[in-house]
């Protein structure tokens, strides 16, 4: 008849062994894991489409699993026709109101123009989004259209809140091919297990 | 260096240049090499990490004359 074994000794033994093994597990783990990104784009303006399709593309260029959920304004972002995105000075004193054109002195120009002379001006977003479409080219930015191009190229997954869509009086018709039509509840467990989730 | 494919990435601005190198690279073959011309200065950093988080080889990072030049070796 051998001793009863010591259970204390086996837990001992057990964790000594789970000391040694598991930062070792733990890493292959971490490693073989394809990270994830998931981003909720909210905003509909030039300037603010920006972020969710550069994270996204680079994401996806790094081997990342991307999902954009688009909701309210940023449907505005997976229309068909995205010509007519616009940024707007107004209200908005973050951002420089620069001259594309001209020599280099010009271009360094700050254009302080006061909120009530913007809004009374006709057509001063049109004025200042061609400006703006201006600087982007000039500065080899791409345009939102490529981004996204090469977004949908490298699988980044393109969901639209299906509820805004009918809020908006918008119909599928309106948008990219290739998007899916969702809600809130098939946003929230994509969220949940991805490793980075951004509100734009 | 010698390289297979080469990557004028000169006028570009973040993301392109990472961009047009991931695809580049997606058709080239394991063990090639792939040199990167670009002008962008946060490139410098950005194929670091670009090369870091594909296990593409970053073998080669140099500036020149207001240039980044790389070579990154396909997985």
């Amino acid at each position: 008849m051998g001793a009863t074994p010591d259970i204390a000794v086996i837990d001992d033994l057990i964790r000594q062994r789970l000391d040694e093994i598991l930062p070792q597990k733990l890493k292959e783990i971490q490693d073989s894991k394809t990270p994830s990104l998931a981003i909720i784009a909210t905003k509909g303006t030039l300037d603010w489409a920006y972020p969710p399709f550069i994270l996204a593309s680079t994401a996806s260029a790094l081997g990342w699993d991307v999902t954009i959920f688009f909701t309210f304004y940023g449907l505005n972002l997976v229309k068909k026709d995205i010509s007519d995105l616009k940024v707007s000075p107004l209200g908005n004193p973050g951002m420089p109101m620069k001259m594309p054109f001209g020599p280099d002195w010009f271009k360094s120009v700050n254009w302080n123009i006061p909120n009530i002379v913007q809004a009374g001006i006709p057509g001063f977003e049109s004025v200042a989004t061609s400006l703006m479409q201006q600087t982007i080219k000039n500065n080899g930015v791409a345009s939102i259209s490529e981004l996204r191009e090469l977004s949908q190229e490298a699988g980044v997954k393109f969901v639209a809140c299906q509820m805004t869509v009918e809020l908006f009086g918008f119909s599928h018709d309106d948008f990219v091919d290739g998007m899916d039509y969702a809600g809130a509840a098939s946003f929230l467990p994509v969220a949940q297990v991805s490793d980075v989730c951004l509100f734009i | 260096m010698n390289f297979d494919r080469e990557l004028d990435a000169r006028g570009l601005n973040c993301p392109l240049p990472i961009l047009r190198a991931k695809k580049t690279l997606g058709e080239m073959q394991s063990g090639q090499v792939l040199h990167i011309i670009a002008t962008d200065p946060g490139s410098v950093k950005d194929f670091q990490a670009f090369a870091k988080q594909t296990g593409n080889e970053l073998l080669s990072s140099a500036e020149n004359n207001k240039e980044f030049e790389f070579h990154i070796k396909r997985k």
